[in-house]
């Protein structure tokens, strides 16, 4: 009873909140909205009782990426002018659009009959999670794990660098 | 804790998530609103391995480390595209699409 009343809690927050987050006028009120998505996602996280992947979730994406979002809307924008939209016709047609897409979508998944795996709730620790990230035998996560840790170095290292201002030698 | 609710109803959710995580990426005009966009439809497939690796595959953890990752590359992913769009704020003062329609500046 209480697992229900939770998740349909966090979803109707995830649903509203989106459509927040994608009509504001005010940008940094969006990016604000866009954090409540998150923290509820990692609320569904939680009664899925995946509870590593949720506290991964609030401190890298409600942590992290919307203070980055934030701090660039503060650089690069007034926080008193109404961000532009597109014209009306062609919200209409977007609208129209991936409304009927998510009609389709939705038509699909209810044809379809998922059959749940009876088991009980996953019995796993967070030295499990660890241990398999660095294992590369079955069911071990250690080429993902590298490559992820490449592409952060990557993308760091890039960012500095389009983002460091130019050298006045010239 | 997954009891009475159909794997459905999860799936429900990160469908409507994602289609308007589109709709705002065709009607926004500002780079990083169109940013946000892109987190949300993100999201919404995360929300989707989770739910299927915990109704199907509850013994295993793929669903799990899929999105662990997918969470990584959307970090590293906004980190980039934030410096870019701080670049383009620099050069032509506007980081609305309209305005940034050449590649030379």
């Amino acid at each position: 009873m209480l697992n229900q009343v939770m998740f349909f809690l966090f979803g109707a927050m995830i649903v509203i909140f989106s459509l927040l987050t994608v009509t504001s006028r005010k940008v940094l009120r969006a990016a604000v909205f866009l954090l409540f998505v998150l923290i509820s996602t990692a609320g569904l996280y939680f009664a899925l009782s995946y509870n590593f992947l949720a506290a991964v979730q609030l401190t890298v994406y409600a942590g992290g990426i919307v203070v980055l979002i934030i701090f660039s809307i503060l650089l690069t924008s007034q926080v008193s002018e109404k961000a532009v939209m597109a014209p009306v016709k062609q919200s209409l047609l977007s609208a129209l659009s991936v409304g009927a897409g998510a009609i389709l979508t939705l038509m699909t998944i209810f044809k379809f009959a998922f059959v749940p795996n009876p088991g009980t709730d996953p019995q796993y620790n967070i030295t499990d999670v660890g241990t398999a990230l660095v294992s590369y035998k079955r069911d071990g996560y250690a080429l993902p794990f590298e490559v992820i840790s490449v592409l952060l170095l990557a993308a760091m290292i890039g960012a500095i660098v389009v983002a460091k201002k130019e050298s006045i030698k010239k | 804790m997954i009891q009475n609710i159909p794997l459905s109803y999860y799936l429900v959710i990160s469908t409507l998530m994602f289609f308007i995580g589109i709709y705002g990426f065709l009607t926004r005009r500002n780079l990083i609103t169109m940013l946000m966009s892109v987190e949300l439809i993100l999201n919404s497939v995360n929300i989707n391995f989770v739910a299927f690796n915990r109704y199907l595959y509850p013994q295993q953890l793929e669903g799990h480390f899929f999105t662990l990752i997918v969470v990584a590359v959307a970090a590293a992913e906004s980190a980039v595209a934030i410096a870019i769009i701080i670049n383009i704020y620099r050069n032509f003062k506007s980081v609305d699409v309209e305005n940034v329609d050449e590649m030379k500046y």
